[in-house]
């Protein structure tokens, strides 16, 4: 790898631990800028774990994170994130437009309350999911994959250069499916970087130009061709792939 | 003429307590929406409880009976109390609710052993931990309204200022610490305000049935609407309601208590609004279940799909 | 005198026990606040019943009292399946709201009736000896004794008989109830246990108070314990330290016993919270304490490992570069070197670092882990 060329995400020796257990375990991984990268492993591979310390939320127990030479905290307005749907609760009271200006939110800064630029902002980016027919729509009147398209366009307004997203594809219907792959596909086609939290080893191939094979310690990463092998999956689920000679 | 002047007089002071009563009920229904929409309702419930301590200490350490140093009292240690709370589930394997029940009643229980210690070197009397317990609206002065007034309205601008970021931190955590905002201080400011609400309200119904002051408003007005902003205004007007309601009917007749009879306006509100509000309502669902089934019936099942939309 | 002490023990045992038992079930399925609301919301059915039979230790009362309690984990239940009140809500509304029927009717008929509302609430132990049972003219100690140890018997012969069925319930309801253990029946068996314990032991400790006798107790035991049989011996046995030790020290002050007892629970727990091996406060932060050594010891030796042989490793084990390789302070670095150096992981010559045989295996083991 040229040394010129800067690292969207430059993750080193990344350990961290929960209570006793070490959930990720002397991590290294880079990530060129324009790619579009999934990270696969069985559960409690540390997956989400990983995520959540390049944003910074959880504290390591060693090591480093960069995005483009910088400490996360330095480059927070260009990262967005998706987190997983299940993480909040669908009941509260607010319809899908507020929830995609919240995006909006790390820009304004303290106390200044979204406006009609953050609106017309929203509504371009509900277009995007194509979810503009529902912006007043309550949020719990969603299905699951309309859920997770307003996180989506939640995170489009962030209108970041790298994106973290944890299991979008989670529970989503096929034409949901669809409608991320082909947004994350001009989100690489405009130079921006996307990782993604994936579980459905079956699509890697098709969905991504990158890997990253993780249990605990980073097992493989790289190009989709050169990563993606039997063997690299093989130590990464413990011979319990077998299915996966697609 | 002397008739005239005494019933004015009984008048005012019945009003004195209806402003109170209600301007508390609007201050714990507003802040209540967040510790509903939290799942921290019975948050308030052990924060009331453990303030008993704090209020003893406080008498304690001045000898001043006056409410300021007393709600101040009260505040540091229902804060404590859900400082300890947090801790535990924290660190520890024991769940919320666990320690929640545990700090609630042993918090209680010393300081149950303080105001026996105060009571017995003749300080005070079996009095004071009554209105503790049941609140006192129908001595509500002048006074207390101006406290009440003030403290709750600080409350509340803060609250507003802070709007954004607050409504951010209950929806949704993890995406507004990834924007940089400071959960943790967010989440103190956030329960200080609660704090404030709960200790102001004790004077009103007590410590024991304050949770329902911060509960019931909230649950009754969520039915009503879908918007973050309505429903904290719907629920300050339902808290006020339930505060002006239970101080005339408690007025209107004898040994009616004004505290249980505020917290029963407020279930009454609940019952009304989960029945009948449109949309969420229980009498709405029914009747939109059996004209889906009626329609349905109408179309052979054909309506099905359609009505997926 | 000394029967006097030793009554008002003997009562505030049995009453801690009792509440112990079934509270363990309570602390592990996460439900200790249903013993709070049922505490409260009993109020109105001991009122109705007291006006009925005027006496606060008859079975009748103790009998509609609990069926309230019941009726308030329905309620509870009902409010949470219309999905429109999520089960904290339902609680905080249910409680309160029977609890305030309870006040009203006896502040409207206070007059006729003696029951004292501050009784009900916080409870009084030192007059529970005062009634006493009589069998054909002879004293056989105080009725509260015979009451809650009954109910303690009861809650005994229900944990038990239904062991089994209430470990599966508690910790894997799915498969009990594939089984065909009924986990409701269990569950609406558990509620109804509770509800008369806790009127059972309101004469004495009073419905704040009693929370503190059945989440206090099972609580510090799940501190100590995983085994749902030791936790159970446990809780019993610190629940009765908790009511003897909260006895003397109201007997010292002259304050409220119930509340004393209360404190002492608070007291245990933060004792057993501080001090507990491997799960105490002290032990935690000592575990993290040595984690972050180890953790950075085995870095540095990985570190070292990773360069042994190659070209580079003159630079690479240089002790005053290492913090810009592993990205660590130079005082912290520093320390690390002294922690290994310590544990023989590393030697050092002047100013390089190379790896023991030790740190060697240690290194391996790591990465191969």
């Amino acid at each position: 790898m040229q040394a010129s060329e800067a690292k969207a995400i430059e993750v080193t020796d990344l350990t961290v631990a929960y209570q006793e257990q070490p959930v990720l375990w002397d991590v290294d991984l880079d990530v060129p800028p324009g790619v579009l990268l999934s990270i696969v492993g069985p559960n409690g591979a540390g997956k989400t774990t990983l995520i959540k310390a390049i944003l910074g939320l959880v504290r390591p127990a060693a090591g480093n994170v960069l995005i483009y030479d910088k400490p996360y905290e330095a480059q927070r307005r260009i990262v967005g994130y998706v987190p997983q749907r299940g993480t909040v609760d669908w009941d509260f009271p607010t319809n899908v437009l507020d929830v995609v200006m919240m995006g909006r939110y790390g820009a304004l800064g303290w106390v200044r309350r979204p406006g009609r630029q953050e609106r017309e902002l929203a509504m371009q980016a509900l277009e995007k999911v194509g979810m503009e027919a529902y912006t007043t729509r309550q949020i719990s009147q969603l299905s699951g994959g309309q859920q997770q398209r307003v996180f989506l366009a939640r995170a489009l307004v962030q209108d970041a250069t790298v994106y973290l997203m944890d299991e979008p594809f989670q529970g989503v219907d096929a034409t949901t499916e669809r409608a991320i792959v082909t947004l994350l596909q001009e989100l690489r086609e405009k130079g921006k970087t996307v990782v993604v939290v994936h579980h459905d080893l079956q699509t890697v191939t098709d969905y991504f130009d990158w890997v990253m094979l993780l249990n605990i310690r980073r097992i493989a990463s790289g190009p989709v061709a050169e990563t993606f092998t039997p063997e690299n999956l093989r130590t990464t689920y413990g011979g319990r792939v077998a299915f996966m000679t697609k | 003429m002397e008739n005239l002047s005494i019933l004015t007089r009984l008048d005012y002071t019945l009003m004195i307590v209806a402003i109170g009563a209600a301007l508390l009920g609007a201050v714990s229904g507003t802040l209540g929406t967040y510790a509903v929409l939290r799942r921290q309702s019975l948050l308030g419930d052990a924060i009331s409880h453990a303030a008993l301590p704090g209020i003893a200490i406080a008498f304690l350490l001045t000898g001043s009976k006056t409410p300021l140093i007393l709600v101040l009292g009260a505040a540091i240690a229902g804060w404590l109390g859900t400082l300890f709370i947090l801790s535990i589930v924290r660190l520890t394997r024991i769940k919320y609710d666990s320690a929640l029940g545990i700090i609630l009643s042993t918090f209680f229980g010393f300081g149950l052993v303080l105001h026996t210690l105060i009571q017995r070197t003749g300080n005070a009397n079996q009095a004071g931990l009554d209105t503790f317990l049941f609140g006192q609206a129908a001595t509500i002065l002048e006074s207390d309204v101006l406290t009440i007034g003030i403290l709750g309205g600080i409350a509340i601008v803060i609250m507003l200022v802070f709007w954004k970021e607050l409504k951010l931190l209950v929806f949704d955590e993890g995406f507004a610490a990834s924007l940089g905002f400071p959960i943790r201080a967010l989440d103190i400011l956030l329960t200080s305000l609660l704090v404030i609400a709960i200790v102001l309200g004790l004077q009103a119904v007590g410590a024991v049935l304050m949770s329902a002051m911060l509960v019931a408003p909230a649950v009754a007005a969520r039915q009503w609407t879908d918007k973050l902003s309505v429903m904290m205004l719907l629920a300050a007007g339902f808290g006020a309601l339930a505060g002006v309601g239970g101080t005339i009917i408690s007025s209107s007749a004898s040994r009616i208590p004004t505290g249980p009879t505020i917290v029963l306006c407020a279930t009454v509100v609940v019952g009304f609004s989960i029945v009948l509000a449109p949309n969420r309502g229980l009498l709405w669902n029914r009747l939109r279940y059996q004209r889906n089934k009626r329609n349905l019936k109408m179309l052979g099942g054909q309506l099905f799909q359609s009505e997926e939309q | 005198m000394i029967q006097e002490h030793l009554d008002i023990q003997l009562i505030a045992i049995v009453t801690a026990v009792a509440c112990a038992l079934p509270g363990v079930f309570l602390v592990l399925r996460r439900m200790t606040l249903m013993s709070d609301a049922i505490s409260h919301a009993i109020l109105p059915g001991i009122v109705l019943a007291f006006f009925l039979t005027e006496s606060l230790s008859s079975p009748l009362l103790i009998l509609a009292a609990a069926a309230t309690g019941v009726l308030t984990v329905v309620f509870v239940e009902l409010l949470q399946r219309t999905k429109l009140v999520k089960e904290d809500a339902a609680i905080g509304l249910t409680f309160p709201a029977l609890f305030s029927i309870g006040v009203i009717l006896i502040s409207r008929f206070a007059g006729n009736v003696h029951l004292d509302m501050d009784a009900v609430l916080l409870g009084e132990l030192a007059y529970a000896p005062l009634n006493r049972l009589d069998i054909f003219g002879y004293d056989v100690g105080p009725v509260s004794v015979y009451v809650m140890g009954t109910i303690l018997l009861l809650n005994l012969t229900f944990i038990l008989l239904f062991y089994k069925e209430l470990k599966l319930a508690t910790f894997d309801a799915s498969l009990a109830a594939t089984l065909g253990f009924a986990p409701t029946l269990i569950h609406y068996g558990l509620m109804t246990l509770v509800s008369v314990t806790t009127v059972g032991a309101f004469d004495a400790v009073g419905s704040i108070l009693v929370v503190a006798l059945i989440a206090g107790p099972p609580a510090t035991a799940y501190l100590i314990t995983n085994r749902l049989s030791l936790m159970l011996t446990l809780s019993a046995v610190i629940g009765s330290v908790n009511a003897v030790s909260g006895y003397w020290l109201a007997y010292l002050f002259d304050v409220s016993i119930a509340g004393a007892i209360a404190t002492m629970t608070l007291l245990m727990f933060g004792l057993v919270f501080f001090l507990v091996p491997n799960r105490g406060l002290i032990a935690i932060a000592r575990r993290r304490t040595r984690q972050k050594w180890e953790f950075a010891q085995t870095m540095l030796v990985i570190h070292l490992f990773n360069h042994e042989g190659l070209p580079e490793a003159e630079a690479e084990s240089e002790v005053a570069h290492l913090h810009e390789h592993l990205r660590w302070d130079p005082a912290f670095a520093a320390q690390v070197v002294k922690y290994a150096l310590n544990n023989r992981c590393v030697l050092q010559e002047e100013t390089q670092l190379t790896l023991t045989e030790r740190g060697r295996t240690v290194a391996q083991q790591a990465l191969v882990q």
